[in-house]
């Protein structure tokens, strides 16, 4: 059944938080009024009255004890999707991510696996504040045993959260709480593979990397580049670990540069992973040093004045994809 | 302000001290001013971000901020603008930080929760739910240490009881006998839950767990909670270890501006004016005769006067936001 429906990316989640959960019962939704109030950002509309409350839980203020609650859950035999209302509060969860989660399967002997889903929204432009507008997807991309996931639009979400909940592993499943409202098409059988990239723009002189909301400020300036006569491919990473090493090189063997663009901190952020990688293994297909484009090493300020000047804007790739060409 | 300072002799109330809850009364005057214009002003657009208002919950930040001494310190939530305000933070400066001025208190980079005064000893509203608690832990240990005779507040919302910070806190504050006073505020909700699905325990026992002296005051009385915060710091000051104060509130407002509150029926929200902290306290100032219109018109005055100072003020540059990142980079500022 080919059912494409124009919906928001966060209907296009809960959309398919409701199908897996219809489709196996061990999938179960916790964290901070995910259930009577359908989750602070409405992702978890409908789903209580859906699946009652044994499957739909309010859980307290609790971070730390709700995500190790889900490590054991998933030991047990359920497939937890917990939602941190922002990205921020991971700090609190980290214990569970990083010591309990991401390192049961292997420390045991590769007896069992954790399949359970983190959702959680990163980003800024909503004058949020230091606190609130955080991307912190580069420390758990750093932890071996954590898939990290990070969808750019609504189709993407639905299909990437149902590969994250089908996934035996502990998935990080990143959304963007400035793209909530974004509209597009949504094919419920499309389906996504986990660490799985996407050529979201075809185009031969530069390739710009990058996942998230970045992928629409790319796709922007590729645009405006092109009546420059500049032709930007704009990959679209999807997913952060594991991460398409092969369609980067592929792209850059043909494009021969690239600017690797996120909304995250630059210093020691995932595109430093992905810039050493290229000089690593692709060296020989680069005419140009590969530029990053991300935040100043600083934290997310509240005035909007300040935070224009933080975030990532198309007028600053088009800058770095002038240089890489110059 | 001239007011009469016997007794009144008044049916209802309890004897009271009319100059000192004139005083309370202005503190609470301040608040509810402040933030009635900031409903406005983010209606308007002209507050970025979100804000969370604790209008209805005046007598608690008063009454706490009554008792403290200039020593002290404290640490406060996201609905923190009554326990600065209280506190004697420069209502100008606080404006331009909510407004994201250049001129804010944090120059406008912290905003409405994380609006701080070092200088006050505000160690800062806070973001992240319980997290200003062992925050004030530390400022008490620097107390004790530093021997300055200062106690450290935590103010906290009842959401914040399920966080470990708090079960933390209260081991590691009465095992070292800290002057540390914790404040819960409990207005009944978190977010769009409300306390009785959030919480099993009891504040109280876990006080008692912890064997911490815990006393519960109606937090609209302002007068009592002033009385029950001077007890508590008297205790805390002698030595005698951490103290945990109750205070039963009411939130009016939703859990942040532009929140509906389709959560809370009807009857709930019709009733929530019946215990204005201040209707209570305007009617014992008045009938000992003090003019409060006066004390209201003046703080309005005040408070528009912030206003136009805020909108006045210069956005902050982004070339500064760099700043501050760090108090010395060491060889990399030697470059700069
Ligand atoms: C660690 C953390 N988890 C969740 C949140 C989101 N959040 C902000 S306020 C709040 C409810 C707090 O309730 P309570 O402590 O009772 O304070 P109130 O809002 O009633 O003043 C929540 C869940 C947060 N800011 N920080």
């Amino acid at each position: 059944m080919n059912g494409t429906t124009e919906m928001r990316y966060v209907n296009a989640v809960t959309k398919a938080l409701a199908d897996s959960m219809a489709e196996d019962a061990s999938v179960i939704v916790m964290g901070e009024d995910v259930a009577h109030a359908g989750g602070s950002f409405k992702a978890t509309r409908g789903l209580l009255e859906q699946f009652g409350e044994e499957r739909v839980i309010d859980t307290p203020i609790s971070e730390s004890s709700i995500t190790s609650a889900a490590v054991g859950a998933a030991l047990t035999g359920l497939k937890p999707v917990v939602e941190i209302m922002f990205m921020d509060f991971i700090t609190l969860s980290m214990d569970a991510l990083v010591n309990q989660a991401a390192k049961a399967r292997y420390m045991f002997g590769g007896q069992g696996s954790v399949p359970m889903v983190l959702r959680t929204p990163h980003g800024g432009g909503l004058s949020a504040g230091p606190q609130h507008s955080q991307c912190l997807e580069a420390w758990l991309a750093h932890v071996p045993g954590l898939k990290v996931v990070c969808p750019s639009n609504p189709q993407d979400a639905y299909s990437l959260l149902r590969a994250a909940i089908a996934d035996p592993d502990p998935v990080m499943f990143i959304e963007h709480k400035a793209m909530y409202a974004q509209k597009g098409q949504v094919d419920t059988a499309q389906t996504v593979r986990i660490g799985e990239a996407r050529i979201a723009r075809e185009g031969r002189d530069v390739t710009l990397v990058t996942y998230g909301a970045t992928v629409g400020i790319c796709l922007k300036a590729a645009e405006e580049l092109a009546t420059e006569g500049v032709e930007a491919e704009v990959l679209d990473l999807r997913s952060i670990q594991p991460w398409d090493k092969a369609a980067v090189l592929e792209s850059l063997s043909r494009t021969h540069r690239a600017v690797v663009v996120h909304e995250a901190v630059q210093a020691f952020g995932v595109g430093a992973e992905i810039v050493a990688t290229i000089a690593d293994e692709g060296f020989d297909e680069l005419d140009a040093p590969v530029l990053r484009v991300a935040a100043p090493f600083m934290p997310a300020p509240f005035a909007s004045s300040l935070e224009k000047g933080y975030v990532v804007t198309a007028d600053r790739v088009k800058d770095a994809v002038r240089k890489t060409l110059a | 302000m001239s007011v009469d300072k016997k007794k009144a002799e008044n049916s209802a109330a309890a004897s009271f001290d009319v100059e000192a809850l004139s005083a309370l009364y202005r503190t609470m005057s301040l608040i509810r001013h402040v933030e009635t214009a900031l409903t406005r002003l983010f209606a308007n657009g002209e507050v970025p971000g979100f804000i969370h208002l604790s209008i209805g919950q005046e007598g608690v930040a008063a009454g706490v901020a009554s008792a403290l001494l200039k020593q002290d310190s404290l640490a406060t939530t996201h609905r923190g603008h009554g326990h600065v305000l209280a506190r004697g933070m420069d209502v100008t400066g606080f404006m331009k930080e909510i407004m994201g001025r250049e001129g804010g208190l944090c120059k406008g980079r912290g905003g409405s929760m994380h609006v701080a005064d070092l200088s006050l000893g505000i160690l800062g509203a806070n973001g992240i739910v319980g997290a200003g608690i062992p925050i004030a832990l530390g400022s008490a240990m620097a107390h004790k240490a530093r021997k300055t005779g200062g106690v450290a507040v935590a103010f906290f919302g009842d959401g914040a009881m399920a966080e470990g910070v708090l079960h933390e806190t209260l081991n590691m504050a009465s095992l070292w006998k800290t002057p540390l006073l914790l404040v819960c505020e409990n207005n009944g909700w978190s977010e769009f839950s409300p306390t009785s699905r959030q919480f099993a325990a009891k504040l109280e026992k876990l006080a008692e767990a912890f064997s911490v002296t815990y006393a519960q005051v109606d937090g609209n009385d302002v007068q009592a909670v002033a009385e029950a915060t001077r007890i508590a710091t008297d205790q805390l000051r002698a030595g005698k270890g951490p103290y945990v104060l109750e205070c039963s509130t009411t939130r009016v407002r939703g859990h942040f501006e532009g929140d509906a509150q389709k959560y809370r029926d009807a009857g709930e929200l019709e009733s929530v004016h019946e215990h204005d902290p201040l209707t209570a306290a305007r009617k014992l100032l008045q009938e000992a005769g003090v003019d409060t219109a006066a004390i209201d018109q003046a703080i309005h005055a005040e408070v528009e006067a912030a206003t136009e100072a805020a909108r006045a003020d210069a956005l902050p540059r982004p070339e500064d936001a760099i700043r501050d990142v760090y108090t010395q980079t060491g060889k990399q500022e030697a470059r700069a």
